[in-house]
């Protein structure tokens, strides 16, 4: 029994990487809007529009740090264009950038993460994670 | 002789004098009051120099610092290269000499202290729906900034624009503002929201689609547009779904104050440097503009295929 749940564990896992070679373009949009959505929520309790849950900023803050470790393999140079990716040459053009910009948003994302038990370390500390997306998508991603 | 003459050089002749009649520059105060000349309270001045966006044109380019107005953007468009002068407190490179008539008469009828058209790059037909005394007070702050040196390149435009003198006819077609009377049936909330969007803030001038004369065409006043520099889209933000019909007043709002969409994403371009400037408002001038906004009428998005 345990075999086959590793056996079928490790194919899942092959295959997930397997299409995400076969179609990074797909992934990495998925993986982008899973972290919008995940920052939405965020927003929200910024907002005043929810609760204050600690859970929900943590696992944005986690979501946030497997996209960082993650990305940067989804760029390769056969998937720069198709998949109506909003990708911008420049990712290729400025790559060394592009890849340090993922390990200090993950690095933000940690630190925040570490920083945030309550709502007043919250208030004081996610904007250091989401300085990062508007400065990340500035050069890299088409204008909608 | 006589006959060409008659049928030819004579008619031009007087149609060139009426059109250069036309499209003579016309100031709207030959001077202002001593009241407004010396009067003006620089702080309320400040929440005009947030709300009318001018640190997005005129500050420097490639400092971070928004109160060093020494102009030289370039604003690339369709007819050209615009270069934002420079509108600081220098007495010879910016407008340190100007009076407030001068502010006045540029920013409500777009003309120059020397008498001549400003191109309505500078959205004057926006500013020229603003009270007199909220210019007054604009500069009393202005006046406070520092001086900085340097004039900035004069604009790189393509014949025919740049025959500056043209810029009068555009006007007798595209310049006819009408004051921003408060409607009663609206709240003050509201009316506020208005006067700070359509005197100062010029959202319309990013928003909408314009015709082939560069007017904004009704149809699609805030209905989208392509980006001054012709690449990527601003959006439609009337209520139609195609616009900002998900968002609340509270969603606009809070983006104005941190960029954030109420999708967990961010925006960028040129918003980015508007939303500095809202971030200065006081809660409850962003909370009107997100109001007034919010009740725009919706409208389908401009067609992406239209030019600038």
């Amino acid at each position: 029994m345990i075999r086959t749940v590793l056996t079928l564990t490790a194919l899942a896992v092959g295959m997930t990487s397997v299409l995400a070679q076969n179609d990074p373009i797909a992934t990495r949009k998925d993986m982008m809007k899973q972290v919008g959505r995940a920052n939405g929520e965020v927003i929200k309790i910024a907002k005043g529009d929810a609760p204050f849950k600690l859970e929900t900023v943590q696992a944005a803050l986690k979501i946030m740090q497997d996209a960082s470790r993650a990305m940067p393999g989804l760029f390769p140079d056969t998937a720069r264009t198709g998949g109506e990716t909003a990708a911008l040459p420049k990712v290729w053009e400025t790559r060394a950038d592009f890849n340090a910009r993922w390990e200090k948003f993950g690095k933000d994302a940690a630190a925040v993460s570490a920083k945030i038990v309550d709502e007043a370390s919250f208030k004081a500390a996610y904007g250091q994670v989401s300085s990062n997306c508007g400065d990340c998508h500035e050069g890299y991603r088409m204008k909608k | 002789m006589r006959k060409w003459m008659a049928f030819g050089l004579l008619p031009c002749l007087a149609i060139a004098a009426a059109g250069w009649m036309l499209s003579a520059p016309r100031p709207v105060v030959a001077a202002v009051s001593r009241a407004l000349e010396q009067g003006g309270d620089a702080a309320r001045g400040k929440l005009f120099f947030d709300a009318g966006g001018c640190a997005s044109c005129h500050a420097s380019p490639g400092q971070d610092d928004r109160l060093k107005l020494g102009g030289g953007l370039d604003l690339k468009s369709p007819f050209g290269s615009f270069f934002a002068p420079n509108i600081s407190s220098h007495p010879q490179d910016g407008i340190g000499a100007w009076t407030v008539a001068d502010l006045v008469n540029a920013m409500q009828a777009g003309v120059s202290p020397s008498g001549q058209h400003y191109y309505p790059a500078f959205p004057y037909t926006t500013y020229a729906r603003a009270k007199v005394e909220d210019i007054a007070d604009l500069m009393a702050y202005l006046r406070t900034l520092p001086p900085v040196a340097g004039k900035a390149p004069a604009h790189g435009l393509g014949f025919p624009f740049n025959i500056r003198r043209s810029v009068g006819v555009w006007k007798l077609v595209n310049f006819n503002p009408a004051p921003l009377a408060d409607d009663p049936a609206q709240s003050a909330e509201w009316n506020r929201g208005r006067y700070l969007s359509e005197a100062f803030g010029h959202c319309a001038e990013c928003h909408s689609s314009r015709d082939m004369t560069g007017a904004i065409a009704p149809t699609w006043r805030y209905a989208g547009g392509v980006e001054l520099e012709g690449e990527g889209w601003v959006p439609n933000i009337t209520q139609d779904k195609g616009g900002i019909a998900e968002w609340t007043a509270k969603d606009i709002s809070w983006m104005l104050k941190t960029g954030d969409t109420p999708d967990g994403d961010v925006v960028g371009g040129s918003m980015k440097s508007v939303v500095r400037n809202m971030a200065q408002l006081p809660d409850a001038d962003r909370d009107a503009i997100a109001a007034y906004v919010k009740a725009l009428p919706a409208k389908v998005s401009a067609p992406k295929s239209v030019k600038k």
